[in-house]
């Protein structure tokens, strides 16, 4: 007997706990704004006006939204194998080398072809550098929460020295890369829609947000819809049956960390080609990190992600714009916002399932009898 | 029984309870009266809600409507923690025991009595003393759980509830894991908690053991109480009809077996557990087409591992396996390989190895078939294909509910072994690795199994039974081999041997003493 007493229909558990869990995380920010001495609704109402008032705050809030919606991703698919893969912020950082160095060295290709040669550089140097720890659980069973914890030191390490000693411009102070060429670019969504004839304010939302969506749907029907996708979940749900099952739980490990490393190459395809154009030290700036909490919230469902990716682009960009306005509120307290909603989402999760699955089954339709249970 | 002035309320009753999961009704309407200081035994087919009814009793679901009393007082139970405060003890069939504590810990575990753990401990271990003497309960309160036979593991798992205070003890199929004289114990622990005035309700699909452990019985039908007996006053064939509405044939119909080649071959076999430690230490025999060969045994004497090694799960230590009489390539010898080499394996742990429960059940009714073309065969699986081909399975296996998209772990426990035998049978095998294959299964279902493998056998297929049912070995085989200790101490063929005869080489005693 696994089943608990708090199973939840599918759509209470997709959609209506999420919700809780998030307007619990409010509740508790309004009660330390107020105790700051501001007004929560005022905040709320700066922080939503600001993220999605108009089309400039939706366009950086989707701007967010599409770093998330890698990072979310590379974590997801490795829950659904059972592994946890707190390194997507340093695969991401790694795989920024990867567009750069495409981008510097092969500058003469056209901007068709360079572009996708720096989306595949990207996800190429992410899954190596996963492929390290991936390698080392799948073969020696070393946690890979621990080997992927050291291996964002080595990211940051390597970087650092790399963007210092290496890559620096001549004559350059700032610890980055020179200026990709032109080709080396994400079209932005501005100059796609002004094809159409629309107006698009200046943000840096770019062409990466369509491809984050493409790969959440590619994800979706990777996972459940396709024989590689049933053997990650066996590996996941019971490495036992896996094996006897004739699926190899080692080559299952290998190839999902490898999958979330490229997916961690997706910050990379955003933040570079799409707004930054060069390599600059620390410029996952803990997106990879985020990812685990949009991955907890979303519950490693690629349409969940997407959700928990646009909330949190909501409350980077709402956030900016409130601590503009609101001096008291600083940008700690989006952090902290963000710290509740995974305590809430990651830690707290099943703490509304009992109060919900009681409080439904006081309302349940009556069900027509059951068929099922009489000898054929 | 005994005799009191005062007439005492039951010791349980449940009145009216109802409980539906969508549109199954697993409780309808079910009423139950528990008499204090007796055994109650619980018969029914899978899936018929024996289990359900104690989860609610157990406060592990709540029952949409209904009312529980104990000892005559309605109370209501939401949790276990409020089931034991009302003396309610459950002993899991798949034990809630942390491995590498030592008994007196996990027996402490949520009942430390105190931030300091010395004080609760000595109380503890006091009170196991106590236990041990007064019912036979004896376990070393310092050995480590998961270094204890199954048998000692269901032992903890009774003193646990004891300790706490339970007058009521529940067991839901507490023999399905146990060893014949594992079971022995068992009953005789229950008698002397009877006769310490405890109430035990016990479920189980062996009516002998009904029989012989029982003052009362009550079956369940489809979700209802159909009967209620007063064990010396019925018998096997009176329940069994109550409980499928027709009649079982408690014997397996067999004619004569007509063995072929060799289909399998094992040659000095030495196969290791997973802690280095030699569990098959030297067994070679060959099995031919037409025949079914029984594996009869103490639990623990290396069958598991001999048949993990079989299906290519395990590698060898030494010796060889042959296949049609050829030693397969080594990238054949994995639980895939050996798969398309026709050989298949029923595995003896549905929930360990069988089955993925949280996978819907068509997804589980393919595992290590899904690379197969009829499942899809482009890069996307066919989701009709899956579920039709499931469906048609649990028709022919009378899987119930027939819902291919019902997660596995939703269904009985008997139910989910359906599913395992019938994606490995209705495959149609070349040889056929079956362990414990009845295990948890009712008895209507169990002779339908048993029907199933004797036909593979009448259709020239090979088949390898590991049981410690010494009723089914006998019943099932064409020819007995006796292991223990990794080896293999004698072979019998089912006419001519007893169970007598079985028991002795099952413990070991060889050939040649066994002679004179
Ligand atoms: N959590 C659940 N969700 C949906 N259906 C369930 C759930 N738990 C049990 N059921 C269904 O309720 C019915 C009764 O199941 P239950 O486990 O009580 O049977 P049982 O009498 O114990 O059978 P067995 O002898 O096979 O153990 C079955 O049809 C089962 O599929
Ligand atoms: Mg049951």
């Amino acid at each position: 007997m696994s089943a608990t007493p708090t199973e939840l229909p599918k759509w209470a558990d997709v959609a209506v706990i999420p919700l809780i869990n998030v307007a619990a995380a409010f509740v508790i920010s309004g009660l330390v704004v107020t105790a700051i001495g501001e007004d929560p609704f005022n905040a709320v109402k700066l922080l939503i006006g600001g993220a999605l008032g108009d089309l400039e705050g939706i366009g950086f809030t989707l701007y967010y939204a599409t770093s998330f919606i890698f990072t979310g991703l590379a974590v997801a698919i490795c829950f659904q194998a059972g592994l946890f893969n707190i390194g997507v912020d340093g695969q991401a950082y790694v795989a920024g080398l990867g567009a750069a160095l495409v981008a510097l060295h092969l500058g003469f290709l056209p901007g068709v072809l360079l572009a996708p040669a720096c989306i595949v550089g990207a996800a190429l140097f992410g899954a190596a550098f996963a492929a390290i720890p991936g390698y080392l659980q799948a073969k020696r069973d070393s946690h890979l929460v621990i080997t992927t914890i050291m291996f964002n030191y080595i990211a940051a390490a390597m970087m650092g020295y790399l963007l210092v000693d290496v890559l620096r411009k001549q004559g350059q102070m700032n610890p980055e890369t020179p200026g990709f060429p032109p080709g080396a670019t994400m079209p932005q969504i501005k100059d796609l829609v002004a094809y159409l004839g629309w107006q698009w304010p200046d943000t840096p939302l770019n062409l990466s947000f369509v491809l984050a969506l493409l790969c959440a749907y590619l994800m979706w029907l990777l996972i459940w819809r396709t024989r590689l996708g049933y053997e990650i979940r066996a590996v996941g749900a019971n490495h036992v049956a896996a094996i006897y099952g004739g699926i190899s739980p080692a080559r299952i490990t290998m190839i999902t960390v490898l999958m979330s490393g490229a997916l961690a190459g997706g910050l990379a395809v955003n933040v570079l080609l799409g707004e930054e154009h060069r390599l600059i030290l620390q410029y996952t700036a803990d997106f990879g990190f985020v990812g685990i909490a949009v991955a907890l919230m979303g519950r490693g469902h690629p349409a969940g992600i997407v959700l928990a990716a646009i909330l949190f682009g909501i409350l980077y960009q709402g956030g900016a714009e409130l601590a503009f306005d609101q001096p008291k509120i600083t940008r700690d307290m989006i952090v902290l916002i963000q710290g509740l909603v995974v305590l809430f989402a990651g830690a707290l999760e099943h703490m509304f399932r009992r109060p919900l699955a009681l409080l439904l089954t006081r309302f349940q339709p009556p069900v027509p009898d059951a068929p099922a249970a009489e000898r054929a | 029984m005994k005799v009191d002035a005062v007439p005492r309320p039951p010791a349980i009753e449940l009145i009216g309870i109802d409980k539906r999961f969508g549109r199954v009704h697993a409780n309808n309407n079910v009423n139950l009266k528990v008499e204090r200081g007796l055994i109650h035994g619980i018969v029914g087919e899978n899936g018929a809600g024996k289990s359900t009814l104690m989860s609610i009793l157990y406060g592990f679901y709540e029952a949409d409507s209904g009312e529980i009393r104990v000892n005559g007082e309605p109370v209501r139970i939401r949790s276990s923690r409020e089931a034991i405060s009302h003396g309610i003890g459950m002993v899991h069939q798949h034990f809630m025991l942390v491995q590498p504590l030592t008994v007196l810990e996990n027996v402490m575990l949520g009942a430390e009595g105190g931030p300091l753990l010395a004080a609760g401990a000595s109380e503890i271990r006091a009170k196991l003393a106590h236990l041990g003497r007064e019912y036979g309960l004896e376990v070393d309160p310092d050995a480590v759980v998961g270094e204890l036979s199954v048998g000692l593991q269901q032992r903890v798992e009774i003193l646990k509830a004891l300790v706490r205070g339970a007058e009521i003890l529940v067991l839901d199929e507490p023999t399905a894991v146990l060893t014949p004289a594992e079971a022995d114990q068992l009953f005789e622990m229950l008698k002397v908690l009877k006769s310490q005035d405890k109430t035990v309700i016990f479920i189980t699909h062996k009516l002998r053991e009904i029989m012989r452990l029982t003052d009362r019985v009550s079956v369940m039908r489809l979700g209802e109480m159909v009967a209620d007996f007063e064990t010396a006053k019925t018998s096997p064939p009176e329940l069994a009809d109550a409980m499928v509405g027709r009649k079982v044939i408690l014997r397996v119909e067999k004619g004569q077996a007509h063995p072929g080649e060799i289909a399998l071959e094992a040659r000095d076999l030495v196969v290791k557990d997973d802690r280095g430690v030699t569990r098959v230490d030297g067994m070679s025999f060959v099995l031919r087409r037409g025949e079914i060969v029984g594996i009869a045994g103490v639990a623990g004497n290396g069958q598991s591992e001999l048949l993990e090694a079989l299906a290519g799960i395990r590698p060898l230590a030494g010796g060889e396996i042959l296949v049609e009489g050829r030693v397969p390539p080594p990238e054949l010898r994995t639980p895939k390989g050996m798969r398309k080499l026709g050989v298949f394996h029923v595995p003896e742990d549905r929930h360990r190895m069988g089955l993925v429960m949280p996978f819907q059940a068509c997804e589980s009714a393919m595992l290590g078939f899904h690379d197969d073309d009829v499942y899809g065969a482009g890069i996307l699986f066919d989701r009709r294909a899956i579920a039709a081909d499931t469906a048609e399975k649990m028709e022919h296996f009378d899987v119930r509910p027939r819902a291919p998209l019902l997660k596995t772990a939703n269904f009985s426990g008997g139910n989910q072994q359906k599913i395992v035998l019938a994606r490995e049978i209705e495959r149609n095998p070349h040889v056929m690795l079956v362990g414990q294959p009845t295990r948890g299964v009712d008895i209507g279902a169990i002779e339908f199994i048993h029907k199933r493998i004797v036909a593979l056998r009448d259709a020239g297929k090979a088949v390898l039974l590991v049981s410690v049912e010494l009723d089914e070995i006998m019943a099932l085989s064409d020819r007995i081999l006796v292991v223990c200790g990794g080896r293999i101490t004698g072979e019998r063929l089912p006419e001519t041997c007893n169970q007598q005869d079985l028991g002795l080489l099952m413990a070991g005693v060889s050939e040649r003493e066994h002679a004179a």
